[in-house]
């Protein structure tokens, strides 16, 4: 479904991502981790077209979207959720769905989708995306809208940041969910119960590919370093 | 009415057909529909062109329709509505001003409002200004507002200037008596070459009184927004002033909210921030299938919404 062909990423002289190679395929959940600073989030927004690499190639389902802008991307099937979500304001929770959906909400649809992140849809369809929310309301907002979308390839960049109240069993029974549904699920995670659900986790280490296996492979070879967060985190 | 009168009136005050109720119609700077009901009296001013509209006291869930359009060039409308509010009634007024203007000829509406709110009463005033038409000749509006709030009444004004106004100055002035309360949230869209210009003076007369203004705005292309506004705190009070603009292209827009107190226990709060559309903003829709020009409009669109 996805294909990563020694993908590089370079800011003048620096390298970010040096010869990334990587195929994942439908009904995955790719776990990516990694230190501080390896190139993880940087290797989602090259896959989204946020960034584009300096070298190498991007096929989704068999097709170069190299020379794909964001928007195409995203037509094509490819939805990202970002790690600090973005405020608006003005703009209601409502009209983010519906522009994530291209149709009017039926009420029924925006209470499945806020539900199932925990939030009340009569409560905050008509909330106004500014700083009146929380970062964890904001954060389960994002996650509501990846729903709504419904895309084939799911892109999660820190999902458990601001995951303060919401318990995390929700969070990856999610990720489960989109799996069932044969979606690629990409996440950027330093959190175990995520990492546990992994059908696949990539490790980063200073922009280079360091190993790529199933959970029961990598975990226990996982640094202290890498899985600092997994000991603090909310479980 | 003929169909530009009709798309005006539908656009500054969804109106489409002339409503039940008290109303006034003024057309090319002439009164020309005025009604009024057993609880809302409207009358022609004798002495200068406008009307004065009286609402008895304690008469609830009310409103009135009160739109001027102008569907010509060559014409500098000068009009003054008094609004006499009485004690404990609750009503909603529709205001607004349209100009449609295709000719060489500059078009120009300057509405003189003064509003009287008597102890206890609650009045919502909805006024949109817009301009059409492919005329070089200008299309200029010129509100004035002068306010007094007795005790214990709200004002709350929702204002828009949407489109087509080559030049604009808004005026408002008020004086809130105890415990009286004004909430003011204005909303401008400038393009080309258009300049709208605001000014905002509170006198917080009253113990308790409150102000809140919030100024959203967007100036595109080379328009320019002028934002001042004033608050005096003379008395134990609240006042907060929030200008908050996008700007797109050469545009400018000045902002400065001052703020004066007078009373050690008068809190008054000003905030301004002015800059482009966010990067991550534009983003995050483009993620969502957006083009950037959409995103771009989207987020215009919400933010004077």
């Amino acid at each position: 479904m996805l294909e990563l062909k020694n993908i590089g990423y370079k800011i003048n002289d620096k390298v970010i991502l040096d010869n990334i190679n990587l195929k994942f395929e439908a009904g995955q959940i790719v776990a990516i981790t990694g230190h501080n600073g390896s190139g993880k989030s940087t290797l989602t927004k090259i896959i989204m077209g946020i960034v584009n690499q300096t070298q190498g190639n991007i096929l989704f389902n068999g097709q170069n979207i190299n020379n794909l802008s964001v928007t195409e991307r995203a037509k094509l099937g490819i939805g990202y959720t970002f790690q600090q979500p973005v405020k608006f304001k003005g703009l209601t929770v409502c009209d983010l769905i519906e522009t994530a959906t291209h149709k009017p909400l039926e009420i029924k649809c925006g209470c499945d989708y806020l539900s199932r992140v925990g939030l009340c849809a009569k409560d905050y369809l008509n909330r106004e995306l500014d700083s009146n929310l929380s970062g964890g309301e904001l954060k389960r907002i994002e996650l509501a809208i990846a729903l709504a979308e419904g895309k084939p390839l799911n892109i999660f960049d820190e999902p458990e940041a601001g995951i303060d109240i919401w318990s995390f069993d929700n969070l990856t029974d999610l990720f489960e969910d989109l799996k069932s549904k044969n979606n690629l699920t990409i996440i950027v995670t330093h959190q175990q119960k995520i990492l546990d659900i992994a059908d696949q986790i990539v490790v980063l280490n200073s922009g280079k590919l360091e190993k790529v296996g199933s959970a029961q492979e990598i975990l226990p070879t996982l640094k202290p370093q890498v899985c600092a967060k997994l000991e603090g985190g909310n479980k | 009415m003929n169909a530009i009168e009709k798309e005006l009136l539908k656009q500054i005050a969804d109106l489409h057909k002339i409503p039940e109720g008290a109303f006034s119609l003024r057309v090319n700077g002439e009164g020309k529909t005025l009604s009024s009901t057993s609880e809302i009296e409207i009358e022609k001013k004798t002495d200068k062109p406008g009307i004065n509209i009286y609402v008895k006291p304690n008469v609830k869930g009310k409103s009135m329709h009160i739109p001027a359009i102008i569907t010509t060039g060559g014409v500098n409308d000068v009009v003054y509505n008094d609004f006499y509010i009485g004690e404990n009634a609750e009503v909603t007024i529709v205001a607004g001003c349209g100009i449609h203007n295709n000719s060489s000829e500059d078009s120009k509406h300057n509405g003189i409002h003064s509003f009287h709110l008597a102890k206890g009463s609650n009045v919502t005033y909805l006024e949109k200004h817009l301009a059409l038409g492919e005329g070089t000749g200008e299309k200029v509006l010129n509100p004035v507002t002068n306010i007094e709030l007795e005790e214990n009444s709200i004002l709350t004004m929702d204002t828009t200037q949407v489109s087509g106004v080559t030049s604009s100055v808004r005026k408002t002035n008020a004086k809130l008596g105890d415990n009286a309360k004004l909430v003011i949230k204005e909303k401008i869209l400038t393009t080309n070459s258009q300049i709208a210009t605001t000014e905002f003076n509170v006198d917080l007369v009253g113990k308790n009184s409150s102000v809140d203004v919030i100024s959203r705005s967007v100036a595109k292309d080379s328009s320019y927004q002028n934002f001042y506004s004033c608050i005096n705190g003379k008395n134990k009070c609240f006042g907060h002033v929030a200008c908050d603009g996008i700007l797109t292209d050469q545009a400018r827009i000045d902002s400065t909210p001052k703020i004066v107190c007078e009373n050690v226990e008068a809190t008054l709060v000003h905030e301004a921030a002015i800059g482009k559309i966010a990067g991550d903003q534009l983003v995050k829709l483009t993620t969502l299938g957006l083009t950037e020009e959409e995103a771009e409009d989207l987020i215009i669109k919400g933010f004077l919404k």
